[in-house]
């Protein structure tokens, strides 16, 4: 018998279709690929199983969980349901236990709402359900409260909640998407072992063809609410019948062309020499002073012009620090920074924001980034504020046109507003925003971390023929390791504030010399070659 | 913890002191020479001279100062020039009066407030919700000093269930003198209440909205489970921080109301000492209010401590 079975799974919110004729079937002991871009429909058919839909949503069809159809359950019913026979674990670790309850008290709850069992014995079942997710009682008992953990131990404590009980079917949405590489394949071996040894089946839903390629028996591709394609995993990958299939595969392993190979300039555009960035550390003692947080520890690179340079390292290694630094939002403790030979800062000397006009930066968050109450036009020509004397008149429209025209949008969208466009426009926006000022350097913050895998194509194409066309510079900042792959002449690995490691990005990959390089490489799931490995 | 309680006590001592020196600049520098000031133009010279040495003006500032807190200290707050009482008395007098009133009327707009909020968050937009909005949206734009006087009409003149004004003291035992207390503190509590209200459900549907309720969903719990283990708690600290502000209101805040219904407050005691120019006795009221909002942020701070241990963690 099937763990979770779903036939023609129909759904609509608010009468607007979502899915349709969703068919899906999950094995006890076995992982089901579901995988998909933003707007497919993935996390929708999850919370179908889950009969956690939002108001509105009105869904037809059959879902079968271990043989037992959810069709005609009352509320009651469907909340024995969840949590017993069904957990589920999400994207967000950072947010998805409460902060003002210990995480023993939040997994004995999952065990008391459904068994009655007494505090103390939920409390047992805590015990040994965060010991079975890596969570030891040495270093984790059960009072400790989840601001004392980071993503991946919070994700632990989410999946020992989900599996208290063993369901039969545990969901998986995104699990490790905000997590480091590092982390991100820790949880991942939990997960595959955890299906093993307890025999669940594992709906895993992901946008990363790298990570259900590794981990899925089976796999369907969901596209506008549809599953375009579906079957054993290998077998989906070597024949790819659907074109999306295709799109998607080609997409994710997109590199872009680059023109030509950047020759070492003699004054480097961007020269960061032992630069030391420290923060004060809080008092514990009224009369004590705590030595500060070395956030950088004498970094030191350059980049050439219309060279791109990568940067990684996992979270909290100090990338961002050392890119405010660069951007000259913040004063240095150590070192010094030039842009064209010019000094932007150094240890004696503050920031000097004027030069800041030949150098920009796109973040992440194509959402959070701009003001909502402002028209494109507006948003694009803020930069013009670093300079003395901003174009006006005729030149300003022309400079609005060419920005917006160079990352391939029309003149006419500068009237718009920016709710009106998409996360991948909303990125080309924020380029234009940078590039409208002619700067020598941009630093790119994350920039393609939120966007799908086609989109993300689109933009990094865009990226690479920017920077060979107006042979512009990047500091490319990332954790996601085969986009910097992609994109990057030289690489620059860092840790705990230092550079651990720079090169060519090619020989870094294939020939990482750290240990510390070698293992981000290693924990970096990768298509090929989770397709090359012999059947299990 | 300690630690952190500790901070905040270093913290409010401090601005316990900076309020104690503003006060006494203000009062007795600003104004000249205090003395004349309170005695009025036409006074008689050697009235004045007298007053003056009975604030003890002719001694050095610091040292005024100095002997001013010294009396605080131990209780003395020194003499009313219009009552020809000690002020210490004529306060506690009044206290007994307005902190039992603000207690009551706290306690009524919090009762009220809590489940008002709550059953509007739980059910968003239904008609309870749009009942509880519209009702608090009424009691904020009413005036409470026309609300105390339907109040009167309808339960102390109609009804005759209550006096109209007045208070019997607490020696006449306590059931009387709540009960000429409960109109006041109703009046007083509504608007209160209305705007606890509106912010319990502002504050419960943002955290209804965060991800740990959906975990908490996936888990098992019914949406009142959910709400009462896990959204209740989170949601308290801006309401805690709105009942703090609202008891230094009510406090000092009531004079008004007081007058209403004829009640011998702290907020009718200092508004008729700042017409009769008592600055002996605005001094001491005002030291004394400020001194019950310093206690009050910091047993909030307390309740933050309590709610969110966050605020409890050991800075590493």
């Amino acid at each position: 018998m099937s763990a979770l079975s779903i036939s023609n799974l129909r759904l609509d919110i608010h009468g607007h279709p979502v899915l349709h004729d969703i068919d899906l079937t999950l094995e006890p002991g076995k992982v089901l690929g579901v995988v998909g871009e933003s707007g497919s429909g993935k996390s929708m058919t999850a919370l179908s199983v889950m009969q956690l839909l939002p108001r509105g949503s009105n869904w037809s069809g059959e879902i079968l969980v271990g043989g037992v159809s959810l069709s005609g359950k009352d509320e009651a019913a469907l909340c024995q349901m969840r949590g017993r026979d069904v957990g589920m674990i999400f994207q967000e670790p950072m947010t998805a236990l409460n902060p003002v309850r210990t995480i023993g008290d939040q997994v004995a709850e999952t065990v008391r709402v459904h068994t009655g069992a007494s505090r103390r014995e939920a409390l047992g079942v805590a015990r040994e359900m965060l010991d079975r997710v890596g969570l030891p009682e040495s270093r984790f008992p059960l009072d400790r409260y989840p601001h004392d953990l980071s993503g991946g131990q919070r994700q632990r404590v989410v999946i020992a909640q989900a599996i208290a009980l063993r369901p039969k079917v545990l969901i998986a949405d995104e699990p490790t998407t905000a997590l480091d590489v590092t982390t991100q394949a820790q949880i991942l071996d939990l997960l595959r072992e955890l299906v093993r040894e307890e025999d669940m089946g594992l709906m895993l839903i992901t946008h990363d063809l790298a990570v259900v390629a590794g981990m899925a028996d089976t796999i369907a591709i969901l596209r506008k609410g549809e599953v375009v394609e579906s079957g054993p995993t290998r077998e989906v990958f070597r024949e790819m019948r659907h074109p999306y299939t295709r799109a998607l595969f080609s997409a994710s392993a997109h590199v872009p062309d680059r023109g030509r190979k950047p020759e070492p300039s003699a004054v480097p555009v961007l020269s960061v020499s032992d630069v030391v960035r420290d923060y004060p550390q809080p008092r514990r003692n009224l009369f004590v002073r705590r030595p500060p947080f070395r956030a950088v520890d004498k970094v030191g690179f350059t980049i050439s012009h219309g060279e791109n340079v990568g940067l990684v390292g996992e979270s909290g290694c100090g990338k961002s620090t050392l890119a405010r630094a660069i951007l000259a939002l913040d004063a240095l403790q150590g070192g010094e920074i030039r842009l064209g030979g010019q000094l932007v800062s150094s240890a004696g000397e503050g920031p000097h924001p004027e030069l800041r006009a030949r150098m920009q930066v796109v973040f992440q968050d194509p959402y959070g980034s701009f003001n909502p109450r402002h028209r494109v036009r507006r948003l694009v020509t803020e930069p013009f504020h670093l300079i003395k004397s901003p174009p006006t008149g005729a030149e300003l429209d022309r400079r609005i046109d060419r920005a917006l025209t160079e990352v391939g949008l029309s003149p006419g969208d500068a009237s718009k507003y920016i709710h009106e466009f998409s996360g991948g426009q909303r990125q080309r926006i924020a380029i234009a925003r940078a590039l409208i000022i002619e700067p020598a350097l941009i630093v790119l913050d994350e920039a393609v971390s939120a966007l799908d895998v086609s989109i993300r194509a689109q933009i990094l194409d865009l990226l690479a023929e920017l920077s060979d066309r107006l042979d512009l510079s990047y500091l490319f900042i990332s954790h996601d390791l085969s986009v910097v792959r992609a994109i990057t002449d030289r690489v620059l690995v860092m840790k705990d504030g230092r550079i651990v490691e720079q090169g060519e990005t090619e020989s870094v990959f294939r020939n990482p010399q750290h240990p510390y390089t070698r293992e981000l490489v290693a924990a970096t799931p990768s298509l090929e070659a989770a397709l090359a490995a012999p059947a299990t | 913890m300690t630690a952190y309680l500790l901070r905040r006590f270093v913290s409010l001592s401090l601005s316990l002191v900076a309020a104690s020196l503003v006060i006494f600049l203000v009062m007795e520098v600003v104004p000249g020479d205090p003395a004349s000031f309170m005695m009025g133009i036409n006074a008689d010279p050697e009235a004045v001279a007298a007053l003056r040495l009975q604030m003890g003006l002719d001694e050095p500032l610091p040292l005024r100062y100095l002997g001013w807190v010294a009396g605080l200290l131990q209780g003395d707050f020194g003499v009313s020039y219009t009552y020809r009482v000690p002020v210490s008395e004529l306060i506690s007098e009044r206290v007994m009066i307005s902190l039992p009133l603000t207690l009551y009327a706290l306690a009524l707009s919090t009762l009220i407030a809590f489940p008002a909020g709550i059953i509007a968050a739980a059910r968003r937009n239904s008609a309870a919700d749009l009942s509880v909005m519209g009702a608090t949206q009424l009691g904020v734009a009413i005036p409470n000093f026309w609300f105390a006087m339907i109040l009167v009409l309808i339960f102390a003149v109609n009804l005759r269930w209550v006096s109209a004004g007045g208070f019997p003291g607490w020696d006449a035992g306590f059931v009387p003198a709540l009960k000429a207390l409960t109109l006041p503190a109703i009046a007083l509590a509504l608007p209160q209440a209305s705007i606890l209200a509106r912010v319990m459900r502002s504050s419960l549907i943002d955290t209804l909205d965060e991800d740990f309720m959906r975990t908490a969903r996936a888990k098992g719990l019914s949406r009142g489970q959910a709400l009462w283990r896990h959204a209740l708690r989170n949601a308290l600290i801006p309401v805690l921080t709105i009942i703090g502000l609202q008891f230094s209101f009510l406090l000092a805040g009531g004079i008004i109301i007081e007058n209403v219904f004829y009640l011998p407050g702290l907020g009718r005691l200092v508004f008729q000492a700042i017409t009769q120019r008592d600055l002996i006795v605005v001094r001491s009221v005002v030291i004394l209010l400020v001194f019950a909002v310093i206690v009050v942020t910091f047993l909030v701070d307390l309740a933050y401590a309590a709610a969110d241990p966050r605020l409890r963690r050991h800075r590493r």
